[in-house]
Formats: C-alpha cells, sequence, structure tokens
C-alpha cells in the first residue's frame, strides 16, 4: 500500500493463514455482537475506568512528563531512521555473549526457527513469558501441532489459555473476564484444584501459583518476547508485574525470545526514558515491581542456551510509510486502549487481530497490507484520547486519517460511496453548485410533511443515524441566504 | 475589527439558527460581522473519511471564499481545528505549495467562537441572559485538537440566570465522529447511549457544546427518547439576552420535538 506511494516494490506484509493478525468479520459487524454482551460492557467499564485512574495520578506526579514523552518519541524515530544498523549491531552483542541470532522473514519462518529450536532440545514443555510478538505469530499453535504442550505463565494469560479464549487487551488479556468468571474456568480446567475455590483474588492467584510452580520447576525452555533489546550491549529486557516471567526467564536451561525488530533501542541509557513512561502509562504504577535483563549466557547462572529471534512480519512494510511508521515507536503499554470510548464498550475481539484498541487499529492493517483490515482504521470517532495519553506520542488519530485514505485510493472501481463523495466534493468545491445541493437537501421537508424531525425511512447509509437518532427536517432556508436577506451582500 | 463568519456547512444547511446567533453575538460586541456568500466547508468530512484527494477543491473554495479576511470565526471547534491541522496538509500532499501556504496563512487568522471571545475580544461576561439549568459538553476536537480549556465555562458562568452544572465523564466522546456515526452506527450509539444517560443525571434542561454536530447527535438521541433535555449552541446561549428568550418558530430549532427555542429570531 505504502510501498506503492514511495515509488518502491511492495515490501512483504505478514502472510494469511498464520497468526493472529486478521478477524473472521469486520469490526461494525463483530463489534455489533461484543456490544450485546452487558457482562463484558461492565466488566470493561469497570476495569478500564480504574487503570485510566490509576494513570492519570502517577503521570501527573511526573513534572517532567511532557519531556520524557517527547525523549521518547524522538529516541524511536531517530532509532527507525537506522534500524538496520541496530539491529546488526545487536546481532553482534548478543552473539559475542553467547547467544544466537535468527533473523525471520515472517511468522511461518519464525514459527518454524522456535519449533526447530524447541525440538532439538528434546523435551515435550514449554513455558512461556507473556508476549505480544509469538501471539501474533500463533506460535502457540504451531508447537501444539508438533505435539508440544505450551503453558502461558501471565496470570491473564493463563485465564485466555485455560478459557481457551482469545487474549481481548495487550496488557491484561483477560480483561474482559470477572472474577467470578475466572473461579468458574478455574475451577473446570485446573487438574487437582480445591473444590472449595471462591473467586476471592487471593485464593484465585494462589490456584494459579500452585497451578505454575509445578511447570516453573520442571521446564527446560522459556519462550518469552521482549519490551526492549539494547543494541550497544546485547541486552534483552522483560517488564512485569508477577514475577512468573522472571520464572521463566531464569529456570529453564534454553530461553528463546521472540522479538519483533522495532523494539530495539541503541543505548542503555535509552532505558532511562522508557523505564519511566511504561510502567505508569500500563499498570498505573510508578515502577514495575520486575525488570528483568539479560545479555547472552552467564556460565552456571540462569540459561546456558540463548536464541533471540528477530521478527519482521510486515514491519519493514509499515517503516516505508512515512506517516504510519510512527506506529512502530509503540512500546506496547496499552493506555490508549483504557481511554478509547470505543475499545471501552465493544472489547478487544472485536477488532480481530492481537492487537485491539486505537494502536491495534493503525498496527494491524499496516502489518496485513490495508485491505486485510480494511474496517479497522474507521473504527474510531477520532476523538483523540489516544494521542492524548500516548508515551510516546503517537498521533494515532492522524494515521487512522492516513490508513482510511490509503484504503479509499486502494480501490480499483469507485464505490457507490466514492461517487457520492466526488460529487459533494464537486458541489462543496463550486458555490453555485453547492447551494444548488444545499436546496436539494431541502426536499426533506417533502418527507418530513410538517414535523420537526425526518420519518425513519431511509436506506442506508442514512439509516444507520435515524435507527437510534432523529434527524431534524432542513430548514427552508440556510443561514447563507437568510443573513444576506437581512444585512445584504 | 471586521470579522468574517464561517458558518460550516452542517450550521449553514441545517442548523441557520447558530450561524445568525453567532453573527447577532458578535455584532452586539461591536464587530463588522461579514458572511462571504462563496463559503461550503472545510473539508474535514472528506479528509476524515479517506477521500483526501477530494477535499483539494474543497479547501481551495475555502481559501478563496475567505481570501483577505481579517479575522474568521466559526461555531464549531471541530471545523477550525481542521482548518488549523489538516488544510494545509490536504494542499501539500496533492502538490500545491501555494494553496497550503494560502490555507496556513488563513488558518492563523481563525478562530472558534469562545477563543475568539476570550482571546482576541477579551471578554468573558457577553452581556446574555438565559435562565436555565445547563450542563456542557467539551467536544473532542474544541477540547483535545484545538485546547480551549474553560474558556466555554468562563463564558458560561458569566450569563446571567444560568445555572452551570457540571457533566459526569464530560470529557468522553458523544460518538459521533462524523461517518463513524453512520459506519459503526452501533458502537457509536452505545457511546451516545452512555453521553446522555450522563446529560440525563444533571437533570439540566439543556446541554450546550460548541459544535453543532455533536449536538445534532445527542440532541438526536434525546429526541428519539423523547427526552426533556434539549440541545443549545453555545453561540445560542451567548446570543440570548432579556429582550431575545422569548421562543421562536420551532422549525428553525437545533434539535425540534424538543423546541430548542433559539434566542434570537433567525
Amino acid at each position: 500500500m505504502t510501498a506503492v506511494h514511495l515509488g518502491m516494490p511492495g515490501l512483504p506484509t505478514a502472510p494469511r493463514g498464520v497468526g493472529h493478525l486478521r478477524g473472521t468479520e469486520s469490526f461494525p459487524d463483530a463489534a455489533r455482537h461484543e456490544l450485546r454482551n452487558g457482562q463484558l460492557r461492565a466488566n470493561l467499564g469497570h476495569a478500564t475506568a480504574t487503570i485510566r485512574g490509576k494513570r492519570a495520578g502517577v503521570v501527573a506526579e511526573v513534572p517532567d512528563w511532557e519531556q520524557l514523552r517527547a525523549a521518547g518519541k524522538a529516541i524511536k524515530a531517530a532509532t527507525m531512521a537506522r534500524l538496520d544498523e541496530h539491529l546488526v549491531e545487536l546481532e553482534r552483542q548478543v552473539t559475542a555473549r553467547g547467544g544466537t541470532v535468527h533473523w525471520a522473514r515472517d511468522a511461518n519462518e519464525a514459527n518454524a526457527i522456535v519449533t526447530a529450536l524447541v525440538q532439538a532440545t528434546g523435551t515435550t514443555e514449554v513455558v512461556k513469558v507473556k508476549s505480544m510478538a509469538t501471539q501474533e505469530i500463533g506460535l502457540n499453535e504451531a508447537l501444539e501441532a508438533v505435539g508440544l504442550d505450551v503453558f502461558e505463565t501471565d496470570l491473564a494469560e493463563l485465564i485466555v489459555q485455560l478459557g481457551e479464549d482469545k487474549p481481548s487487551h495487550i496488557l491484561v488479556p483477560a480483561i474482559h473476564k470477572n472474577r467470578a468468571e475466572i473461579k468458574e474456568i478455574f475451577a473446570r480446567t485446573i487438574p487437582g484444584v480445591d473444590p472449595e475455590l471462591t473467586d476471592d483474588p487471593r485464593q484465585l492467584a494462589m490456584a494459579a501459583r500452585t497451578h505454575l510452580r509445578e511447570r516453573f520447576l520442571r521446564a527446560r525452555v522459556a519462550v518469552s518476547g521482549a519490551n526492549f533489546a539494547v543494541a550497544e550491549t546485547g541486552t534483552l529486557s522483560v517488564v512485569e508485574s508477577e514475577g512468573n516471567g522472571r520464572m521463566c526467564l531464569t529456570l529453564p536451561d534454553t530461553l528463546i525470545t521472540v522479538m519483533g525488530i522495532e523494539k530495539v533501542v541503541p543505548t542503555w541509557t535509552d532505558l532511562e526514558v522508557f523505564l519511566q513512561l511504561l510502567p505508569r502509562s500500563s499498570t498505573g504504577e510508578r515502577m514495575n515491581p520486575y525488570t528483568s535483563t539479560w545479555a547472552g549466557v552467564t556460565p552456571g547462572d540462569g540459561p546456558q542456551e540463548f536464541h533471540l529471534v528477530l521478527l519482521d512480519n510486515g514491519r519493514t512494510a509499515v517503516l516505508a510509510d512515512e506517516v504510519g511508521r510512527e506506529a512502530l515507536h509503540c512500546i506496547r503499554c496499552s493506555a490508549c486502549l483504557n481511554v478509547c470510548p470505543v475499545y471501552e464498550r465493544t472489547g478487544g475481539h472485536a477488532y480481530g487481530s492481537v492487537y485491539p484498541g486505537p494502536i491495534g487499529a493503525i498496527l494491524s492493517p499496516q502489518l496485513t497490507g490495508v485491505e486485510d483490515n480494511a474496517s479497522l482504521p474507521y473504527a474510531s470517532s477520532l476523538c483523540g484520547a489516544c494521542y492524548e495519553v500516548c508515551p510516546v506520542a503517537i498521533d494515532i488519530p492522524s494515521i487512522l486519517v492516513h490508513l482510511r485514505a490509503e484504503h479509499v485510493e486502494a480501490q480499483e472501481h469507485p464505490t457507490a460511496e466514492a461517487l457520492a463523495f466526488r460529487g459533494l466534493a464537486k458541489a462543496m468545491s463550486h458555490p453555485r453548485l453547492w447551494h444548488l445541493a444545499q436546496r436539494g437537501a431541502r426536499l426533506g421537508r417533502l418527507i418530513a410533511r410538517g414535523k420537526p424531525t425526518l420519518p425513519n425511512v431511509f436506506p442506508p447509509p442514512i439509516s444507520g443515524w435515524t435507527r437510534s437518532r432523529d434527524l431534524p427536517t432542513p430548514p427552508t432556508r440556510t443561514f447563507v441566504q437568510q443573513w444576506t436577506e437581512e444585512h445584504g451582500q | 475589527m471586521k470579522v468574517s463568519l464561517f458558518a460550516t456547512c452542517l450550521v449553514d444547511t441545517m442548523t441557520p439558527s447558530v450561524g445568525m446567533a453567532t453573527g447577532r453575538l458578535l455584532q452586539r460586541l461591536g464587530q463588522d460581522v461579514v458572511v462571504p456568500p462563496t463559503q461550503a466547508c472545510c473539508g474535514q468530512m472528506h479528509v476524515n473519511t479517506g477521500y483526501r484527494r477530494e477535499a483539494l477543491g474543497i479547501v481551495a473554495n475555502h481559501v478563496r471564499a475567505f481570501a483577505g479576511a481579517e479575522a474568521i470565526v466559526a461555531p464549531s471547534g471541530s471545523c477550525v481545528a481542521s482548518i488549523h491541522h489538516q488544510q494545509a496538509a490536504v494542499a501539500r500532499r496533492a502538490g500545491d505549495e501555494a494553496l497550503a501556504q494560502a490555507a496556513e496563512e488563513l488558518a492563523g487568522r481563525t478562530y472558534e467562537l469562545s477563543q475568539f471571545l476570550v482571546d482576541v475580544l477579551g471578554v468573558t461576561d457577553v452581556g446574555a441572559y438565559y435562565p436555565h439549568r445547563v450542563t456542557y459538553h467539551p467536544t473532542c476536537h474544541s477540547l483535545r485538537l484545538l485546547e480551549v480549556g474553560d474558556r466555554p465555562q468562563r463564558l458560561l458562568r458569566a450569563v446571567r440566570g444560568l445555572e452551570l452544572v457540571e457533566l459526569p465523564g464530560a470529557e468522553q466522546c458523544c460518538g459521533f465522529g462524523g461517518t463513524f456515526a453512520v459506519k459503526n452506527a452501533d458502537t457509536s450509539t452505545a457511546m451516545l447511549t452512555d453521553k446522555m444517560a450522563a446529560v440525563l443525571s444533571t437533570h439540566a434542561e439543556v446541554c450546550t457544546a460548541g459544535d453543532a454536530s455533536c449536538l445534532m447527535h445527542i440532541g438526536g438521541g434525546l429526541s428519539r427518547l423523547r427526552a426533556g433535555t434539549r440541545t443549545v449552541h453555545l453561540a445560542e446561549i451567548l446570543a440570548s439576552t432579556e429582550q431575545s428568550t422569548h421562543p421562536t418558530t420551532p422549525t428553525d430549532a437545533v434539535t425540534p420535538h424538543q423546541t430548542t427555542h433559539p434566542s434570537v429570531p433567525a
């Protein structure tokens, strides 16, 4: 899409048939179903309001928050401009410290690499640190397809996995579930769980802990994602709240990290900015409880084999779009989801992709090519709340509008909508035509038959409005006519 | 000051009372108001729906219609934000640098009504009288793109007889979003429902805002519910005085059925 604009050959996007970047329905259709789920809306309304409040509180206490945001944005922009160099440096440093770097063009290549690495260890079980990249490529399904058992260890991700559900939030994948529903899932799926289990959060956490401990202790291979990778030192970093991630990162013999190529930062000092921005924006904490960093392998301490899989899966195509590339700056905090009035009502599943909410609406269509997720850029009222809270100041509304245009301009044959918009544009460009069009609108008065609102008799798309909202009857004269009659030209 | 009034396509075509109120308010404050008759639209609906190429002619018409204006005032945060943030970009992408510069130059002299009153004219008490219980919805583009802040509330607090009540969850979008209201009608309606619940919880007689588009949305929903609360544009409240609060013809109401009673005869 955007590559065409730059006059370059089309860069590969994320392939179809693998991973979780595409839904089966358009956003409006999926949203219509989700909106009917009153429990979902209650759960989401409660959860997002709580996180919003926490975030606002801890952000307000940082006097230089705006400067931090600007710094985050600037570091990301500068890094993207020389992404190739930073990645090669990262590979050099990771290799020098005893790790192995693999380059995966897309989801299929990444899944094949990880599957082969796990199989080479001879194990049949994998424990996982919560990771968006591996959800994106459908790694669990790929590993399960060759007979491996995969255990999610993040509490919310575990709830989703046990419930045979899908994640609906970047940070809190089970945000759509309340504790009564979680209790039901645990009671039904955890082997040997206490039959007296209640929905008390502590009891639920303890049940998950017992279930997971066993797996941590016997796991020989762990798979993680990464929040950051420091090129100059070859350091990977995972930021989390529970400590389950650290269990996976330290206990097994082999650690495999799958990381989107946009996660690299050039220097160790860059982390200073992001480690301030991320926890306050995501969980509303001043600092997250666990920040793990590791570089290569250390003899006698932690995993003795480390593999880093660098994943493209459409990211280079995103990078080629000079407007849309800002989406790659995302640090996956999910603040934009929590403030989004659309997300709060539809939930994450309506977006069809593992990346829901405002960031998902600009990231998923770019990773897959806009035509494979054409309804997502329209899944926003452009209220701007996302841009306001984004810790790296991604101008999400502008990118949404840009992608809408990319979609419109990709149509080979004009749609009815396009013809209508072209006609209207022509009228709005020529005052005499415009005045004629306004006179045409006045024909609505005939349909209104003296009533102040129009009857609900219109075909789509106007029926989309009138199903739930009255439409006023057009006035007899336009404002310009009235004013001119009163005041002259 | 010679003030050129940009009514916006929606006000011009659907709610002329808002344009009349804006013009009369500015005249009452001693401004020389002109209404360029060739004005049409800022182009925002086209840009935001994906028709940025088609918007070029609309931007060009806007720039022609207002060329040479000393100051331009519009009763819409959203359209003024589009003039500030989108018009030049539309021209530049189409390779028309001269139009882009003309649009930028014009944008520098274009103000949303509350900004013009407070920042340019330096008034908060515009001498209005409006004896009603009113709640204010800060429209998203006024709030986040133009950052009008509390200017509208300062203007409203100075209105004699007006009781201003706080709107819970005021900063949440009403769900309008231009073509979003139609393309994602169900989600838009869900957002509107929550906004209406908040408005109704205030027991206000009137919900006001600085954008006729959002008000048509909220008002259209309230009208469908046969709710007693009506929507009235900020300009209409500020334009009303002791002499002009009597209801006029209901055909000019912003949201008919609820007889918005434009404060000035339109």
